[in-house]
């Protein structure tokens, strides 16, 4: 399946979903056990048409190379992808991303993984990007351009599992008890308007940015055209992977810091700009302006990561859920209390944070 | 002569809700009265339209809409609970020992809920009252954005006394958006920026304070706590500016 040609086929998503993010503060390895029993209590969130989990400190052997999950609907699609991973790259060592049959998934798409790092002398259209941007040209490029494939996660010492499914089924699938991570977060998808396929499952990643969303970006449209003036180019078909975008776009590129960043996705609204002091009104004002388009309407509730941070964000009047807690080094964030109290029942806080603040965890080293 | 009670203990544990909702449904038909149900873990719809003189005490965290279209049960949570509590009830109350998330008490229609902790957002929205079916809820924390909007009637009593975030304002944004029944009231004061638009704080009156009193009086019952304590500070009321707020919007008369 691939996106449609013309934007205006393009659908937008809403959606009921579950979420649930976990960090180890101290980088102590978190079974999968824990994300997909969390998961699994939030069944009903979902309805089987989406579900997926990111897992960083998964390669901690190859963490110095980008890790490609590369998601193919066909052996075409495999050597398209391949000729394009060896053109672009030095690959240092590919294999099969290990599956298992599972009953409630029928006909998966094939999936490997790809260890690579950028040549020192590329000799191609994208020589001249510096590192990180040519690893994100090489994604668009094998999304837009090899029928079939596509680029699941491309950062380092982490991936993206994700397909149709419910979330317990998918890592069933994906075999995610296997693996151990010092930062998880699952997602069950409920989709109504645009199709539950593969690629459209959460998380929606992008160099080491992952994300999960439980909600609908209204703004889709805008912000999917904002990305596009700065190359990025949406093909997944659903309305969070400009999410993923624009934390590249906004906080690699233009420096902004993440609290910045959040700011830009749930400003604060007009009225209480004009209560702000000088400095504080002159930034918000600025901030709206300058990056209007970047804005998310809708609700949303949703968790982004990279390999040293998990953060939660709201809309800013707080259409979906979002509850954090604290036990010992662990941060937990979900959707649902009982999915934490499933995989850890003694919490020493409990709160649920104010619409458009976002609540940022980092690795304590 | 009161009817004959029959105590019944679950353990809800991973049951899916909708086989633990049928054996509740069950053991009630079978004349179990009085339930406890242990580590209640996300089980949806708890309690969920039934009626008459049913007791719940739950132990562990139930799921969405518990206590919904309910009509008489009344339910103790000891721990936290989760959205939706208490959507459209009827009759019957709720005590949450703990915090409670968004949405709780929407359109709700009689009986009481009782919070001790914080609330979300979009508490007690769209609450309705008929003759003597007043809805009611104490919230003895803070409450979210938009406690009591499109508010038609019956008592929201904000306390803001045992809650987790000490810097947050009593309430959020837009409080009383588009009520246009009912009353809210506020221990201590609100700050102006937070009402909806429209809308003023008063200070209370003698009649208030009866109702607030009584209201408290029910609640420090149930929760363990000081009602003298809880009565030591005034109280402001917010009330609809007019019968329809919003009346003359599409089509001005």
């Amino acid at each position: 399946m691939k996106a449609p040609e013309r934007y205006y086929d393009f659908e937008k998503d809403i959606s009921g979903c579950g979420i649930f993010g976990v960090i180890n503060r101290k980088r102590g390895l978190i079974p999968g056990e824990m994300p997909i029993q969390a998961m699994t209590c939030m069944h009903d969130r979902g309805n089987g048409l989406g579900g997926g989990f990111a897992a960083y400190g998964i390669y901690p052997e190859q963490a110095d190379k980008y890790c490609f999950h590369m998601m193919c609907d066909d052996d075409a699609a495999i050597k398209g992808s391949e000729e394009m991973i060896k053109k672009y790259f030095d690959l240092h060592f590919y294999e099969p991303i290990p599956t298992r049959r599972v009953l409630a998934i029928p006909n998966p798409p094939k999936f490997n993984r790809y260890f690579v790092t950028v040549p020192e002398k590329p000799e191609n259209e994208f020589r001249e990007l510096p590192e990180e941007d040519y690893i994100v040209a090489v994604v668009m490029k094998i999304n837009t351009t090899v029928p079939g494939a596509f680029v699941v996660s491309s950062g380092k010492n982490m991936g993206a599992f994700k397909g149709v499914g419910f979330p317990e089924d998918i890592a069933d699938f994906f075999r995610l008890e296997e693996y151990k991570a010092y930062i998880w977060t699952g997602h069950n998808r409920f989709p109504t308007n645009t199709p539950g396929w593969w690629g459209g499952a959460h998380p929606f990643t992008i160099l080491n940015w992952s994300i999960v969303h439980n909600g609908e970006i209204s703004s889709y449209g805008i912000n999917r055209r904002y990305l596009c003036e700065h190359d990025y180019l949406c093909t997944m078909m659903t309305d969070t992977e400009v999410v993923a975008y624009e934390l590249d776009m906004l906080i690699r590129k233009h420096g902004l810091s993440w609290e910045m960043a959040a700011k830009v996705f749930a400003p604060p609204f007009w009225d209480e700009i004009e209560r702000m002091d000088g400095d504080d009104k002159d930034l918000y004002t600025a901030l709206r302006v300058t990056y209007g388009p970047g804005m998310l309407n809708g609700p949303f509730a949703i968790l982004v990561a990279d390999n040293t941070r998990l953060m939660g964000l709201n809309d800013r009047i707080k259409l979906r859920p979002l509850l954090v807690a604290e036990k010992d080094d662990m941060i937990f964030m979900s959707s649902e209390e009982s999915a934490v109290r499933d995989v850890c029942p003694d919490l020493d806080r409990v709160w649920m944070p104010k619409a458009g603040e976002p609540v940022i965890v980092d690795l304590e080293d | 002569m009161a009817a004959k009670r029959k105590k019944k203990t679950l353990v809800a544990g991973r049951t899916y809700y909708k086989q633990f909702n049928e054996e509740i449904r069950a053991l009630a038909e079978q004349g179990v009265t009085d339930f406890t149900i242990k580590e209640c873990n996300g089980q949806r719809y708890i309690a969920t339209a039934l009626e008459g003189d049913l007791t719940f005490d739950i132990y562990g965290v139930p799921g969405q809409d518990l206590g919904a279209f309910m009509r008489g049960p009344k339910i103790r949570i000891h721990n936290n609970a989760q959205d939706g509590v208490g959507n459209t009830m009827d009759n019957g109350r709720v005590i949450i020992e703990g915090l409670a998330g968004d949405v709780i008490g929407y359109a709700m229609r009689g009986g009481e809920i009782f919070i001790k902790g914080d609330v979300g957002y979009r508490v007690g929205i769209h609450m309705k009252a008929y003759l003597d079916h007043q809805p009611k809820i104490v919230i003895g924390g803070k409450a979210g954005d938009f406690l009591g909007e499109y508010m038609a009637g019956g008592i929201i009593l904000l306390l803001g006394m045992f809650s987790g975030k000490p810097d947050a304002p009593i309430a959020g944004r837009s409080l009383g958006t588009g009520m246009h029944g009912g009353v809210i009231y506020v221990r201590g004061s609100v700050p102006e920026d937070q009402l909806g638009p429209g809308l003023t704080a008063t200070p209370v009156d003698s009649d208030d304070l009866k109702v607030i009193e009584a209201l408290v009086k029910d609640y420090a019952k149930e929760l363990k706590l000081d009602s003298k304590e809880i009565m030591s500070e005034n109280f402001v009321k917010i009330r609809p500016f007019s019968h329809r707020p919003y009346g003359n919007l599409y089509v001005p008369c």
